[in-house]
């Protein structure tokens, strides 16, 4: 049991670097490496899962050395939680882009898996770490292999884009750094438990504010909140499929984790709702940013696009959610962070399945592809579902923690936006189901029933198909499991 | 007076430090040439090096190795007594190396991006990229 | 645009300078940074690792993992560097001299190639060779500098270096044949692929150090659990596991150093370049 938190980190670590030597000796071997490191972290992150269920919270001291001194892995359920769905996100993203990789990077796909892999150990680490530093450099990690991986993709935009991530990931980040420099020099440790306990005692002093603010700016910036969202759309939408599908459900998702845990863990409760007057604000910022969020996606010609200021305006959600200052808020943020990435990754697997068969797509170009890829369709509407918020798909039951909790808050502005967004969401994807069905109108959306000409069938490969039907399915059952999530895994943590 | 002075002297490494961050933002922010905002990049990132040694100092102590320390003899006992006010803050040191490798390997990558986009538009001004993507 | 930026810039210098005013001052022995943790690591590291270097100790023991992903984060980079900038395809028209005449062809064609040897001398297209002292004082020098590295990545334990500078230092020396002579000497001598190795062995020398220790019974980067296999005192192998990541980090650095600069010299070609 002991070493479940070490190998669910070293066994992908291990295999990128293992991929990174077979790359120059033997390229076919780096594939069934990178799918070998990656199922072992699964399967550590599940048994980590279930450990934390039954026994609590798990502390792993890496080198040895006692926290505040050495660096501590402290996992509770919402780590736990977190890292269960980035591997698991991670390994079926590998194996349904076998072959987009082989497409759009034919020359160097060993390399391509490598910097995949590190950018999923960066991710891991974020989500595991306990040692405020250490989640800088990981972090750190996390961004420059993003870095790395958006440049790899459309010849014209990608570099561009990638550079202007760049510019604006190292000001999110330096702030976090600082912010943590501000912590140090009043409490002169690192550790996230030490520093709760030191910070407790000093709710008045203004340098822990500031460095609350910076914190919160520089996560901010990285998960891209409205008024510093700018980066995003062009990022992900010039992004190689393969990574589209990693990044986006994922990278943002983590953010918000990694600011909720700085909310929960380091600062407290009592010093941000009570100490500080900013709920309301932030409330109101994460209002403004799920409509313009929306508004902007209605603007859209591309469906990439599209789906990454929907992404902005899920974000929205999760911001507002949290700061609402009440358990059942953070309950919808928390249980979102795993419906959204879920949503989101489903989503950006059909995209991906559609880039692989038609080239790209603009919205001129999805036209009559009911006809043409039906499952692929099938899981996007099962998906879209998911985002607008329709009952049985899990997309549902956060949004509805989200708006209990913003009128328990009095924040009814809040609540508004979240139906609004609910509503633009769906005007926005019964124009793509439009589109879709545009040339030769068929019976219905049930995308099971063989359709008349399969001569115009053109759908992906099984290999992507099965990945995007399971994670459709999961979107159904993760959403009627909801009140057993609720209950095991976020309400003991926030208590 | 004395006292804004004592200020002053007490903290100026924590206000140099504001001020070189603050122009590496501003370089970041409004400089037009894509390889002047990754100079700015690389003063930002500078100043929070400079920042988090400020931090380690510590009047009358030297740099964070033991002396004495009785090497040689293959054991290391019997070495004098290690008083924590004679040496400085080892942490920050550390942390920042960290920092430092981070900002290099950012900054090789960014130049790698910046290579790419001359590559495809030969120029680094952002106003004429902008241009050239407004033609097509 | 410039006002924007100034405001921006005022808002943010404004409240750092807001949290500075709770600071200690500067260099005051009391404050918390240099009194909480910083005290325990001085006085308990060199009991504890027998490293007199705290920098180190704290580095590669008491935060190692920290720094197994700042040497994963190198790696990163160099491997970014590769993946973005490659180029495989052959440059489209080459330069050649003929050594006794002193005449210089263009060969416009991708595939056609002069025979390289006493007649014919391949040259860049803009880059003035260098001359006779700049390239004898640098073949001269450069072992010294490689000496020098493996002299700061061995002696990190004892006096300011470790694999970090070392690594630099000797990823320098090779820099400097490649500008001295030019880029292809340098490909010529260091195989592309020895250094992609390399860049990925170095960190996996640090990793596999450290997961050596789980089986040992040990948790990750442990360095104590290798008694069970190396007969050393406890505190003793603390210092060597230190000496061994140190290695590993040295080796990663050096390799990215050089394909960092390659290939954004070379824009990815690898033939010619600064």
């Amino acid at each position: 049991m002991n070493t479940y938190p070490a190998l669910l980190i070293v066994a992908p670590l291990l295999a990128a670097l293992f991929t990174g030597i077979f790359v120059w000796i033997e390229e076919r071997l780096c594939y069934p490496i990178a799918v070998l490191g990656m199922l072992i972290s699964s399967f550590s992150a599940y048994k980590i899962l279930m450990a934390v269920l039954s026994a609590g919270v798990i502390h792993y001291r890496h080198a040895g050395w006692a926290p505040p001194m050495g660096i501590e892995y402290r996992i509770d359920t919402l780590n736990a939680m977190v890292l269960l769905l980035i591997t698991l996100i991670a390994l079926i993203n590998l194996v349904a882009s076998y072959k987009t990789i082989l497409v759009e990077t034919p020359d160097r796909s060993g390399s391509f898996i490598t910097i995949y892999l590190l950018f999923v150990v960066g991710l891991l680490g974020v989500t595991a770490t306990g040692d405020l530093f250490n989640l800088y450099v990981l972090l750190e990690i996390t961004s420059l292999t993003s870095y790395a991986q958006i440049g790899l993709g459309d010849k014209d935009r990608g570099p561009l884009a990638s550079l202007n991530y760049v510019f604006i990931g190292v000001i999110g980040a330096s702030f976090y750094l600082l912010g943590v420099g501000y912590l140090y020099i009043k409490t002169g440790s690192l550790n996230m438990m030490d520093v709760a306990t030191i910070i407790s005692t000093m709710h008045d002093s203004n340098t822990v504010l500031v460095a609350f603010i910076l914190c919160m700016i520089g996560v901010w910036i990285k998960m891209a909140l409205f008024p510093l969202h700018v980066w995003l759309p062009n990022a992900y939408s010039y992004a190689p499929t393969a990574v589209a599908r990693v990044v986006a459900p994922l990278m943002t998702k983590v953010m918000v984790y990694v600011m909720v845990r700085l909310m929960i863990t380091v600062f407290g409760f009592d010093y941000i709702f009570s100490t500080l007057d900013l709920s309301a604000a932030v409330v109101w910022l994460a209002t403004i940013a799920i409509l313009a969020g929306g508004l902007m996606a209605l603007a859209q010609k591309d469906l990439k696009k599209m789906l990454a200021y929907i992404i902005v305006s899920e974000i929205g959600y999760m911001v507002g959610g949290a700061w609402l200052g009440n358990t059942t808020g953070m309950t919808g943020t928390i249980l979102h962070i795993l419906n959204d990435a879920v949503m989101t990754f489903a989503l950006f697997l059909a995209v991906g399945n559609m880039i692989y068969v038609c080239g790209h797509v603009g919205f001129d170009n999805l036209k009559g592809l009911f006809g043409r890829m039906p499952w692929t369709m099938g899981g996007f509407v099962l998906a879209a579902f998911s985002i607008i918020g329709v009952p049985p798909t899990c997309g549902f039951f956060s949004k509805w923690y989200l708006v209990l909790g913003a009128f328990e808050a009095g924040a009814y502005h809040f609540a508004a936006a979240l139906i609004i967004s609910s509503l633009i969401c769906a005007i926005l994807f019964f124009r793509i189901f439009e589109i879709g069905f545009f040339p030769e109108p068929s019976d219905g959306d049930d995308h099971a029933h063989a359709h008349h000409e399969p001569a115009v069938m053109v759908e992906a490969p099984v290999s992507m198909l099965v990945p995007l039907g399971l994670v459709s399915l999961s979107l159904i059952i993760v959403g009627l499991y909801s009140g057993t999530i609720v209950n095991t895994i976020i309400l003991p943590m926030l208590q | 007076m004395s006292e804004t002075l004592a200020l002053i002297i007490g903290k100026y490494n924590y206000w140099l430090y504001i001020i070189l961050m603050m122009i590496g933002l501003y370089a970041m922010i409004v400089k037009n040439n894509l390889i002047k905002k990754l100079v700015g990049m690389n003063i930002f990132q500078t100043a929070i090096i400079l920042f988090y040694v400020s931090i380690g100092y510590k009047t009358h102590a030297t740099i964070p190795i033991i002396k004495d320390s009785g090497h040689g003899d293959g054991h290391g006992g019997g070495h004098a007594v290690i008083h924590a006010a004679d040496y400085i803050n080892p942490l920050p040191h550390v942390l920042m190396l960290t920092a430092i490798v981070v900002s290099v390997a950012t900054f090789g990558v960014a130049m790698a991006l910046a290579v790419r986009v001359y590559q495809r538009y030969q120029t680094l001004e952002e106003d004429e990229i902008r241009m050239r993507l407004t033609e097509e | 645009m410039r006002l924007i930026g100034f405001i921006i810039v005022c808002i943010c210098g404004g409240l750092l300078l807001y949290g500075t005013s709770e600071f200690p001052d500067w260099g005051d022995p009391a404050s918390p940074a240099s009194t909480h943790l910083s005290n325990d690591y001085i006085e308990k590291a060199f009991d504890q690792t027998q490293v007199p270097n705290l920098v180190t100790a704290v580095l590669a023991d008491y935060r190692g993992f920290d720094t197994m992903f700042e040497t994963a984060v190198v790696f990163c980079a160099g491997l970014a560097c590769l993946l973005l900038l490659r180029d495989y395809s052959r440059k489209k028209e080459r330069f050649y001299r003929h050594v006794p005449t002193g005449v210089i062809l263009q060969v416009k064609h991708p595939e056609k190639k002069l025979p390289v040897g006493t007649e014919f001398e391949y040259m860049d297209k803009d880059w003035v060779p260098s001359d006779l002292i700049i390239k004898n004082v640098c073949r001269i020098l450069i072992p010294f500098i490689q000496i020098y590295a493996l002299y700061v990545v061995a002696h990190g334990d004892f006096s300011p270096g470790g694999g970090f500078q070392g690594g630099v230092i000797f990823g320098s020396s090779l820099i400097l044949l490649a500008i001295s002579y030019n880029l292809r000497t340098l490909v010529q001598r260091v195989k592309e692929k020895a250094l992609g190795i390399l860049c990925a062995l170095g960190v996996l020398v640090y990793v596999g150090i450290g997961a050596l220790c789980m089986p040992l019974g040990g948790n990750f980067l442990d360095y104590s659990a290798l008694t069970r296999i190396i007969p050393w005192d406890p505190h003793h192998i603390r210092a060597y596991g230190m000496l061994g990541v140190e290695i590993g980090v040295g080796i990663a650095v050096m390799a990215v150093m050089v394909v960092i600069y390659i290939n954004i010299a070379s824009e990815g070609r690898h033939d010619e370049g600064l």
